[in-house]
């Protein structure tokens, strides 16, 4: 019996030992598993549908784009791009040899440079329509996290703006559009202007919309500090200003970047809508103008524009977090 | 009117306000500590000995009566009336240097970066703390943590330092440990400290004074006992010193016998239970 038991152990702890490298290889196969394969199932299951579905509806533009056609029509736009830049580099170096024989000619004469205008193409219109988002949440947050930090210091300040927020809050930005634009239309009068309407108009429309998540989570974060740091200021004797940002700012950082998030989320799908209207040249007209136009490529070409979209929006949520792990105080904090 | 008294707290009381109306936690409470003297207020949990301690820092202020301290009224806190608080509140995005560098450079007005370095890190030396000097406050223990909490409140100069509860979160070698080294700086330096504290022994250990406070509502001071063992004092050799248990039991008595807290227990319930009613009341 005993001596069958000191057996049954030695036939055991081999096969213990062993198991070691095979649970970890486990765990790596697991982490594979969750971390690559899984979502390239998502893709491929979602790609099969999407072909599967497209196939079955007819619009008046012909079938619904399935994957390959907007891969195709991916190609056709970046390939766009490079005809139009190589157009604008021609047009310039003929208007330079031009220029520099009618200076050889006559000495006097001041040459003049002008503009190539072409159309946009699909880079230029992403490139302002990150412009005018950035535009839009920057002014935003440069008025909200004030504010916010106010609201969250004062008690009374609170109670006065809460109601204010709480209406404009739920406010859908194509309302604001319509003012906005005759507003910007009366009060941006200039000879020169520097912006043009369209641009101010859809950066006022993503920063109304904007302000409101960066305003009520950074009020919330500033309302929450840790009754003992409070104290802590208060036996320091510091002034409001160096209380402001010795203690208040650094510690409703985490929620103050959770709001900035939320809002720059919020804008780039404001900014969309606002360019369509506002005829902004970025994304959004992009997509009014291919609907307008209603080419047999109409479709495929918007559908490239929808995915640029989400692309564009995830990375500007992944820059927000990288930056918020840069700043926050607190390591351990989970951020996704 | 000048008087003998460093700190002297009159007849000091404070109401509440609650939906019911005022509820007065503390009433007639009256205190005169000499310079350099280590004091001690005990109770049961709730009797508003940390509420005293907040009058006295200024956060609290009284409804009653009032503190004078070297013949100016306390009506506002401020560093000469430094705190350690039960959570250490460092500042957690701040290392241990720059927490205790902030209190010094708002304390101490007109020195030179270089003197303040050097007060900076004298301070974090006589806690012990010099090797963690770059560290956050999330990188290093809790004792650790409430010895930057001292050296940050002993900086300031204060004329009276205010523990409260210091070593309430600590486990109990952390807390010995911790006990030293307070004897230690008080035995150099000679703040006036008043302590708020759960612990007997640790009372009997630091005090000069114990004042201990009855059950509120209302709560006053009930007994005030002189501890005369002579310092420096050792815990081991105490331990079995007639004297200090002799203190130790008086403390005990009060506590246990002549303010009972009395808990309505409805049901048999579970010890844990049990523990946080205790705990909570």
């Amino acid at each position: 019996m005993k001596e069958g038991a000191t057996m049954l152990k030695q036939a055991t702890l081999p096969s213990a030992i062993s198991n070691i490298p095979l649970e970890s290889v486990w765990s790596n196969l697991k982490s594979f598993f969750s971390g690559l394969f899984l979502p390239a199932v998502g893709l491929v299951v979602f790609l099969g549908l999407w072909s599967l579905v497209a196939k079955s509806v007819d619009t008046s533009l012909g079938k619904f784009p399935g994957p390959s056609a907007v891969y195709n029509q991916a190609i056709v736009l970046i390939d766009e791009h490079y005809v139009q830049v190589e157009k604008a580099e021609a047009f310039y170096e003929r208007q330079e040899q031009r220029n520099a024989q009618r200076v050889a000619q006559d000495p006097s004469y001041v040459p003049k440079i002008r503009e190539y205008t072409g159309a946009p193409t699909y880079f230029q219109q992403i490139w302002t329509s990150l412009y005018t988002v950035m535009v839009g949440f920057l002014a935003a947050s440069v008025i909200a996290v004030p504010l916010g930090i106010l609201c969250g210091l004062s008690q009374p300040v609170y109670s006065a703006m809460n109601p204010l927020i709480q209406l404009f809050k739920p406010v859908s930005p194509l309302a604001w559009l319509p003012l906005v634009t005759m507003v910007v239309s009366a009060v941006y009068v200039s000879q020169d202007p520097m912006f043009s309407k369209s641009f101010i108009t859809s950066a006022v429309t993503v920063s109304l919309c904007c302000l409101w998540p960066t305003l009520i989570n950074t009020a919330v974060g500033v309302s929450s500090i840790d009754k003992d740091l409070l104290n802590v200021s208060k036996v320091l004797r510091l002034s409001p200003m160096k209380h402001v940002i010795k203690i208040v700012m650094p510690s409703s950082i985490p929620m103050i970047f959770t709001g900035l998030r939320l809002s720059l989320g919020i804008g780039w799908m404001v900014l969309i809508a606002a360019e369509m209207l506002a005829q902004n040249p970025g994304l959004g007209k992009f997509v009014w103008d291919e609907f307008q136009n209603g080419s047999s490529e109409s479709l495929a070409r918007i559908m490239v524009a929808v995915l640029t979209i989400g692309l564009i929006g995830f990375i500007l949520d992944r820059i927000m977090l990288l930056i918020q792990k840069r700043v926050s105080w607190d390591k351990q904090a989970n951020l996704r | 009117m000048s008087s003998k008294h460093h700190l002297e707290i009159t007849q000091v009381g404070i109401d509440f306000p609650t939906p019911k109306g005022p509820f007065t936690a503390l009433q007639n409470v009256n205190l005169k500590i000499d310079e350099g003297e280590f004091v001690s207020l005990i109770g049961h949990s709730g009797c508003g000995k940390s509420t005293v301690l907040n009058i006295v820092a200024g956060l609290h202020q009284a409804t009653t009566g009032g503190v004078i301290l070297d013949n100016t009224e306390v009506n506002e806190p401020g560093p000469e009336r430094a705190v350690v608080f039960q959570n250490h509140s460092l500042l957690p995005w701040l290392s241990v240097y720059k927490n205790v560098e902030l209190a010094v450079k708002q304390t101490q007005k007109g020195r030179s970066k270089q003197e303040i370095r050097e007060w900076v890190e004298h301070n974090l030396e006589l806690v012990h703390m010099s090797h963690a000097i770059d560290k956050l406050p999330s990188e290093i223990s809790g004792g650790m943590k409430q010895r930057v909490g001292i050296a940050r409140a002993l900086s300031m100069e204060p004329k009276v330092l205010l523990m409260d509860e210091p070593f309430g979160a600590l486990d109990a070698l952390t807390r010995a440990h911790l006990q030293d080294s307070v004897m230690e700086i008080h035995a150099d330096l000679g703040n006036t400290v008043i302590m708020i504290t759960h612990d007997v022994d640790e009372a009997v250990l630091l005090s000069d004074r114990i004042v201990m406070m009855t059950n509120g509502p209302s709560a006053t001071i009930g007994e005030i006992l002189d501890i005369d063992l002579p310092r420096p004092r050792n815990r081991l050799e105490l331990a079995d010193d007639p004297e200090y248990n002799h203190y130790r039991s008086a403390v005990l008595r009060f506590l246990y016998e002549k303010q009972r807290k009395v808990e309505a227990i409805t049901k048999v319930s579970s010890p844990k239970t049990a523990n946080k009613k205790t705990n909570a009341a």
